[in-house]
């Protein structure tokens, strides 16, 4: 235990000081893998129990826009700014959530409205141009570093932030697998009429994971305006990110601790990649190969990079397991052979 | 009647038909194969891109462009049923819909490779009728009409043949229908042949009135959900009522207010509707 203690704490100095070796564009990278793969955890709280929302750009949005706005029109600091954007994620998905538990709106039902929900934010943010700019996005009002208006212009304090933020979320991720709630989510999602019948407080279980993801992932978007002072409804908001949320989130692996930052490095790696390869002059080139993967990841491997991984690990664990089983059930066989052979002996004799 | 107000109520009547016919093939989809393709507005993009190339490039006729649209599209639906649906068949339902969601990715960046992000569109300008004070686009007028026809079509499709009825029997029971010596793999791909040609129909009627750029799928795509789920999903008739309803709220909030604001207000009252009807308007 302490050697992997020690190992940990290793790990996470690594990270912290990775600042002071990499330069500006990687580091650029580690950011937005930090930030992102923050808010696919967030997205994996949830998505992992059956509950696939499409819908978690509107959090992100009110995360990303609620701050930005406070800030730029009433001078609010970030840091009220950001826990009322969180707050009113958290509402809205209350709002949505509640009614929809109580109705038992699941699978395909479940998929659509939230998608409507990214919708009805990403359509409100264009609406009100005057005050968001509209399609052509805005940017918060730059105080240089300020720790008031939380604005770190170099990369590197703010990969401290992003790595903080992004620990926080392995920290929600770990507490939520940990707990009791996490078994009465698994009930719920394998049938959850059988799980109410046993006593498992439907609502308030649904309710909770659900508050806890939409809270954070509008923290997420608040976080992620502030790095890159720019916010704009197509990056933030709508039907595209949303997508983008539960595609990345899958493709890392949804069931693991570190699967949806696997998934934030690996879609960003892959996009970068294939951009620098192609060039501006194939602009789609690298969506389409990513978009094919994605297809291929859910046909062929639905539990992620993360998930197969494990898999291939735990590979010899289960062979022996199958091995123990099957020399267990010789030993049966050859104690019942015993008994006979004793029972044999005491009928003839 | 404020005659403005009245214009937008016409207007609203004329686009719910073009909603109906978009949601009437995701619905049969739906009802039928029990899978949402979220990819549904971008096979209607491809479409639209077909009828486009073949017109204003190779210099087809529009009608029978249109007619080569409608197949290519059907043969599309047969292909993402092939390819990605059928390998999933029996895993759980909302895998076949981020499946399909992989294909709205990768059918977007494909159009963008290979068309670009301009805008285009076929250039032909149909004359605008004049009732009273009322304008109304033809090109609106003829999408409803044939709008309608296509629905009409499918309702007798559907309840007059043998082929239909087998349809229908499949989507109210599938386990049964394979026992009863229903060929499930052929429905499934001629359902998908159906539903990829309504939506080759829905792109012929959509080049007339709107350019076709990448990412249009976006614009659309989600209200069509919104008319399918509104109305039940796989209950056609139901779709065709949300289908009204919801263009009527576009029509009249985008009157009184702006065009977004409408559209806001629309999926509002969908979430709304279906928190408290999850069954849909007309489900049981």
């Amino acid at each position: 235990m302490t050697a992997r203690l020690l190992a940990l704490l290793a790990a996470l100095l690594v990270l912290a000081l990775l600042p002071l070796l990499l330069p500006d564009y990687f580091l650029h990278m580690a950011v937005q893998i930090l930030l992102w793969g923050f808010v696919y955890t967030a997205w994996s709280l949830m998505g992992r129990y059956g509950l696939v929302s499409l819908g978690h750009g509107a959090f992100l949005g009110i995360g990303g826009y609620g701050p930005a706005l406070l800030w730029n029109l009433y001078d609010v600091t970030p840091w009220l700014g950001i826990p009322v954007s969180v707050a009113l994620a958290a509402l809205l998905a209350l709002v949505v959530g509640y009614p929809a538990t109580r109705m038992r709106v699941v699978g395909h039902y479940y998929a659509l409205v939230t998608l409507a929900l990214s919708q009805v934010v990403a359509l409100t943010i264009i609406a009100l141009r005057d005050i968001t700019g509209g399609s052509l996005g805005m940017t918060p009002r730059a105080a240089g570093f300020s720790w008031y208006a939380l604005q770190f212009p170099a990369k590197g304090q703010f990969y401290l932030l992003a790595l903080i933020v992004w620990l926080v979320g392995l920290g929600a991720w770990i507490w939520v697998d940990r707990g009791m709630g996490s078994k009465a989510l698994e009930a719920i999602n394998e049938d959850e009429g059988a799980a109410a019948a046993i006593g498992i407080n439907i609502m308030r279980e649904k309710l909770r994971i659900t508050l806890v993801s939409a809270a954070l992932t509008a923290l997420g978007g608040g976080i992620f305006v502030q790095y890159l002072m720019y916010v704009n409804p197509e990056t933030v908001a709508g039907v595209g990110v949303s997508l983008q949320i539960v595609f990345a989130a899958i493709a890392g692996g949804m069931y693991s601790l570190l699967g949806p930052t696997v998934g934030a490095l690996f879609t960003l790696v892959l996009t970068e990649g294939l951009r620098i390869y192609f060039g501006t002059s194939f602009i789609g080139a690298a969506n389409t190969i990513y978009g094919v993967l994605l297809v291929l990841f859910i046909i062929f491997m639905p539990r992620g990079i993360l998930g197969l991984i494990e898999r291939l690990m735990t590979r010899p664990r289960r062979a022996a397991q199958r091995l123990a089983g099957i020399v267990e059930q010789d030993l049966h066989r050859d104690a019942l052979h015993d008994l006979h052979e004793i029972a044999r002996r005491i009928l003839r004799r | 009647m404020d005659i403005y107000l009245l214009e937008a109520v016409i207007n609203g009547i004329l686009l719910g038909g073009v909603l109906a016919l978009l949601a009437l093939g995701l619905n049969l989809i739906f009802g039928v194969i029990d899978v949402v393709w979220i990819a549904y507005a971008e096979l209607v993009m491809f479409g639209m891109y077909a009828v486009y190339w073949l017109t204003n490039v190779y210099g087809w006729p529009v009608l029978l462009a249109c007619a080569a649209a409608i197949l290519f599209v059907a043969l599309l639906g047969v292909l993402v049923h092939l390819l990605i649906i059928e390998p999933i068949l029996g895993s759980a339902p909302i895998n076949q819909l981020l499946a399909t969601g992989g294909l709205l990715f990768f059918l977007q960046s494909l159009a963008t490779l290979l068309f670009g992000t301009d805008f285009r569109n076929l250039g032909i300008r149909l004359p605008i009728i004049e009732i009273g004070d009322i304008f109304i686009s033809f090109s609106r007028l003829l999408a409803f009409i044939v709008a309608l026809l296509g629905a009409s079509a499918l309702y007798l499709f559907l309840s007059r043949t043998f082929l239909g009825t087998a349809i229908r029997a499949v989507a109210q029971d599938r386990e049964i229908m394979g026992l009863m010596g229903v060929d499930q793999r052929r429905i499934y791909l001629i359902t998908s042949a159906i539903g990829g040609g309504l939506a080759g129909l829905a792109a012929c009627l959509l080049m007339l009135q709107y350019d076709v750029h990448p990412f249009i799928g976006l614009t659309f795509g989600p209200i069509t959900f919104m008319i399918c789920v509104l109305g039940g999903l796989g209950n056609m008739i139901g779709g065709f009522v949300a289908a009204f309803i919801i263009s009527q709220i576009i029509a009249i909030s985008g009157y009184y207010v702006s065009i977004e604001a409408s559209y806001v207000l629309a999926f509002v009252v969908f979430i709304a509707l279906i928190l408290v009807r999850p069954q849909g308007i007309l489900g049981k």
